[in-house]
């Protein structure tokens, strides 16, 4: 063996190389950074296997050492054979029975729907997601691409998806449910923390499945409450010239054949709702930030933003129509 | 290590075993393992599919796994109890690599506890979940 790979000076250069890599462990997609009663339960569980297996490596390297350096002479046999049976036989089955056993015991309450709480449907779509929620009136309203919640409460969800298997994995608020076409798959989850978080598709569903992401917005009931009473509202009228054009053209160049925007005779089903699209954090399932400049970017070049998209380029409408969509939809809040 | 005993003068006052031995002993461990994954697996997905549906309770189903365990667990005892007796075939001791039929009987008989020993636990991982899912969901 090469005598520096056990010297403690390369070792403490490894260690300092590597210390960046822990700038990874935190931020809006960490499971290591729980902010759900679901999350907390996965990362406790993370924790304890992270805790055994060091233990484990701790004990067999200490062996290995052992056995190596500190007495490297010929051992007990019988001892050496009941260390083999009991390490190499009978420990493995135990340690994977008590692991398999505390992480079915979570898969109940992980997938339990909140009878009585708020139930959204989501509709993994590529490379987007297509999201329902139930008004207070009794309706429902189409959203995309973002998911609210309240704070402490549990949220049941519907998945599913029309073409091929997504996934849906809000890491910071639990665990990850694949959304299988002609099927319903379930999942609840209950946040604990206000803020934005993300969320992501976990299963390949095709070229842009690393560009189908979702911003989750953990908000205090009331504020919830009155965002999706605004949601549920039709689209605010254009303001001033420019927006005006721009709604004007929207609609002249058949936009509305795949878009709807409430309030108007916009009423496409094929892409995502547009009502409020001005209100989102993000467009293009978390792609770009919602101001004229990206709409633009978007509307004349879809498919260089996200490789293999349904929607056409419109590069062939002028510059100045192309600004005025955009200031329109921009201003759809 | 000690030195393991010699193979062949084992065998006086003990029938040789044959030159020809069959091996589904041996398979059979895995084959009642194979056996209890598939019938657990078609008992639940049929009563989910018919009966339960998409929210229902498990059920009777967790009873009727129950009882596949108990029986094919019993069965795999079984094997593990008569692999152990022709391991124990004589005085030699592992790891029987001598080229003579009582070696082979001994050999085929360890590696039959080995699989049981295998297939046991496995058999137990595939009902844990009843243990703790109570739904078709």
């Amino acid at each position: 063996m090469d005598a520096t790979y056990l010297s403690p000076r390369s070792w403490g250069w490894r260690a300092l190389i590597a210390l960046p890599l822990l700038g990874g462990c935190s931020g809006p997609q960490s499971t290591l950074q729980p902010a759900g009663v679901d999350a907390e339960q996965i990362a406790r569980l993370f924790w304890w296997m992270s805790g055994f297996a060091i233990l484990i490596w701790g004990v067999v390297i200490g062996c290995a050492v052992f056995v190596t350096y500190i007495k490297p002479r010929s051992h007990d046999s019988r001892v050496a054979r009941w260390l083999i049976l009991g390490g190499g036989v009978v420990v493995p089955p135990l340690v994977l029975g008590v692991l398999l056993a505390f992480g079915l015991s979570l898969l109940p309450s992980l997938s339990a729907p909140a009878e009585d709480g708020l139930q959204i449907s989501v509709s993994g779509e590529r490379w987007w997601r297509r999201v329902r929620y139930p008004t207070p009136s009794g309706g429902t309203v189409e959203l995309a691409n973002e998911v609210r919640l309240p704070v402490g409460e549990r949220v049941g969800f519907r998945l599913t998806s029309p073409d091929v298997i997504h996934s849906f994995w809000i890491p910071s608020l639990g665990g990850k449910v694949d959304m299988i076409p002609g099927r319903t798959t379930r999942l609840s989850l209950e946040p604990t923390e206000v803020g934005v978080f993300r969320g992501a598709c976990a299963e390949f569903c095709g070229t842009s499945h690393a560009l189908m992401n979702f911003r989750v917005v953990v908000m205090e009931p009331d504020a919830f409450d009155t965002w999706l009473e605004q949601q549920a509202s039709p689209a605010r009228p254009p303001q001033g010239e420019v927006a005006r054009r721009g709604q004007e053209a929207f609609l002249a160049n058949g936009c509305g054949a795949c878009h709807a925007i409430r309030g108007t005779s916009a009423d496409g089903v094929l892409g995502p709702d547009l009502t409020h699209v001005g209100s989102r954090l993000s467009l293009a399932a978390g792609t770009l930030p919602t101001d004229a400049e990206s709409f633009e970017r978007w509307i004349s070049h879809p498919d260089d933003i996200k490789p293999g998209v349904n929607m056409p380029a419109f590069d062939m409408l002028p510059a100045p129509q192309i600004h005025s969509i955009a200031t329109y939809l921009s201003q759809l809040e | 290590m000690t030195r393991r005993a010699q193979a062949e003068p084992d065998a006086q006052g003990k029938p040789t075993p044959g030159r020809r031995e069959s091996l589904w002993p041996l398979a059979m461990g895995p084959l009642l393992w194979v056996a209890h994954f598939l019938l657990s697996y078609a008992t639940a997905a049929v009563w989910c599919a018919k009966v339960g549906g998409e929210n229902g309770s498990l059920g009777g189903v967790r009873l009727v796994i129950g009882i596949y365990t108990a029986l094919i667990l019993s069965g795999i005892a079984v094997v593990i109890w008569r692999g152990l007796r022709k391991h124990r075939f004589g005085t030699a001791t592992v790891p029987h690599d001598f080229d003579t039929p009582a070696d082979r009987h001994r050999f085929l008989g360890f590696a039959t506890v080995l699989l049981g020993g295998l297939s046991f636990v496995a058999t137990l991982y595939v009902a844990l979940p009843v243990v703790f899912i109570e739904s078709c969901r």
